[in-house]
């Protein structure tokens, strides 16, 4: 199923027209609008009669975090705020969070594009959205729950947390698709097999996860253990929240709302936009938002595009599945690490749990990466040799994986909390200096 | 003749033990014999308990990594020579020892081992006459 025929299936051609002039409607809404972009256009003397079409956009200046940070809180918006009905922000890791707000337009705009994943995702309005993201500022709980009245589907806006009662209620109220991070499926199925739950009592059939990198084999170990088919969405609060980008029953790269969100693959230290295919930092312009539309925005996250047409029959083009924002990347000992790579090898070797932290530290002015990994009871030996043999094994893989030396450390079940919404993986000792 | 032995996952941290220990004695679980071996980053403390099913279900609730080995329980005199002539046999027909822990009580001796083959090992012992303790009366003893 297809929810918008006319732009998930539009001609490239049609599709560059169409972007060419939204784009020029847009410049021109930011530039009388918003004093931060008419100043950074007029540096580079660009007037938003100048933009004839979609090929104009390599010229347009960048927009960062640090930008949406230094106009805390309303600075980039576009519109008068009594236009604006809705705000979130994301968590502010350092510092202050970001702001992002909403006109009725870009909310009803917003449950378009939910609507459009979660029918790619093969959500129907006879389905049962679990959904288990978090409701309040951060956008997951309640751009997935707009989008699937949209559909029709039935909402459990259930939100995060209570874990065991949400398991009682996916089973009594027969929810057929769950809305979370993908760390917090994980933490589900291990809680359903740590209550003995018989699976077939649950009707789950499709999961739709995002709002944190996860690898292929994570997929896998979630697809297994809560027999499910697990989609992978993408999105960001600044652009939107989720809705920007999903796969498609075929699994195979992450279909963008192109009509809206216009990407480009940038090379992160020249800047200059990369030829398609190449793996590079992910922009977006958002030329149909109102309330806070962005120029070429940095998602700091790294993915490659494919225009080829999808075997569902949408042309729009297609993101790969993300390893990681850059703002995850560390750089050890001056080689880029991201946790997705650790991860993946622990759920290849299948000997451990999926559940993992890596400590960064400094000693002695050398970069040392630590990684814990949570030993369950199946792989639990009663023989240190087996546990030093299987410590030995991770710590092999991770290094011909990263080509870095590190040092593993096995640690009891449930080391880790486990969020119910984004998961901290790695702690970085070496900026506290 | 096999004892269930618990076996459980320590990482070096402080007040594991005391924690441990503390879980099983206020679920009335009695230890009758314990042993640890520990390396610089974790340790595995190997425990014969009055219930062993009971023991592994709470300390599994607790969040351990736990599990239930099979082990023997041979039974000596309490002399010099006793333990070797018991391990000559197992040597002789080359069955592994993993590991070992003994306590003696008077002029009885125990030794607690897990082997690479219990069954081999259990069959080897009887027919040498080698006194081999039932489960029941190693967890209440």
């Amino acid at each position: 199923m297809i929810w918008n025929e006319k732009f998930e299936t539009m001609p490239r051609e049609e599709m560059r027209k169409w972007q060419g002039e939204k784009l020029r409607e847009m410049v021109e809404r930011v530039y009388y609008n918003v004093p931060f972009y008419r100043k950074k256009l007029q540096e580079i003397n660009i007037q938003p009669e100048d933009i004839e079409g979609i090929d104009d956009l390599a010229r347009l200046p960048f927009t960062s975090k640090t930008d949406l940070r230094d106009n805390y809180p309303y600075g980039l918006f576009a519109v008068p705020m009594s236009e604006i009905i809705r705000i979130h922000a994301s968590s502010g890791t350092t510092g202050k969070p970001t702001v992002v707000g909403y006109t009725r337009r870009d909310i009803a705009l917003w449950s378009e594009v939910v609507a459009r994943i979660l029918t790619s995702a093969g959500v129907e309005r006879d389905d049962y959205i679990h959904v288990a993201y978090g409701y309040g500022l951060f956008t997951g709980g309640l751009g997935i729950h707009y989008g699937s009245e949209k559909v029709g589907a039935t909402v459990i806006p259930i939100s995060a947390g209570n874990t065991k009662k949400q398991l009682q209620l996916m089973e009594d109220l027969g929810s057929t698709v769950l809305a979370c991070t993908p760390s917090y499926a994980l933490y589900l199925a291990e809680t359903i097999e740590e209550l003995n739950i018989d699976r077939n009592r649950l009707k789950l059939r499709v999961g739709i996860f995002g709002a944190e990198p996860w690898s292929d084999s994570m997929r896998k170990k979630v697809e297994e253990r809560l027999n499910i088919k697990a989609i992978d969405i993408y999105g960001l609060s600044e652009i939107i929240g989720p809705g920007v980008a999903s796969e498609c029953e075929y699994q195979d790269g992450l279909h963008i709302n192109e009509d809206h969100f216009i990407p480009e693959i940038i090379d992160p230290e020249t800047l200059e936009v990369l030829p398609p295919g190449e793996r590079g930092e992910l922009v977006f312009t958002t030329v149909t938002k109102e309330g806070l539309p962005l120029l070429r925005y940095r998602t700091g996250d790294l993915s490659r595009l494919v225009y080829e047409k999808c075997r569902c029959g949408r042309t729009l083009v297609r993101m790969e599945k993300c390893l990681g924002r850059s703002d995850d990347m560390l750089i050890i000992r001056g080689v880029n690490v991201f946790p997705s790579q650790i991860e993946s090898v622990l759920l290849e070797m299948g000997e451990t749990e999926p559940h993992y932290r890596l400590i960064v530290d400094r000693e002695n002015n050398l970069d040392v990466l630590e990684v814990q990994v949570e030993v369950g009871d199946q792989f639990f030996s009663d023989e240190i040799r087996k546990l030093e043999q299987l410590t030995n094994k991770i710590r092999k893989n991770i290094e011909s994986t990263l080509g870095i030396g590190v040092k593993v450390k096995l640690v009891e079940p449930k080391t880790f909390e486990r969020c119910e919404g984004k998961t901290t993986r790695v702690i970085d000792r070496r900026k506290l200096d | 003749m096999i004892i269930k032995q618990l076996s459980v996952f320590l990482e070096n941290k402080a007040g594991r033990l005391t924690e441990l220990t503390g879980i099983l004695g206020n679920a009335g679980i009695n230890m009758t014999a314990l042993s640890i071996a520990d390396t610089s980053e974790f340790g595995i403390i190997r425990v014969v308990v009055s219930d062993p099913e009971k023991a592994l279900q709470i300390l599994k609730e607790h969040n351990f990594s736990v599990n239930l080995t099979d082990v023997v329980c041979l039974m000596t005199e309490n002399q010099p020579g006793a333990l070797a002539r018991a391990l000559e046999l197992l040597s002789a027909e080359r069955i592994s020892i993993e590991y070992m822990y003994a306590f003696s009580i008077g002029e009885r001796a125990f030794i607690i081992m897990k082997t690479e083959d219990i069954n081999r090992t259990i069959e080897l012992l009887r027919k040498n006459n080698i006194e081999l303790l039932k489960a029941d009366e190693l967890y209440n003893m």
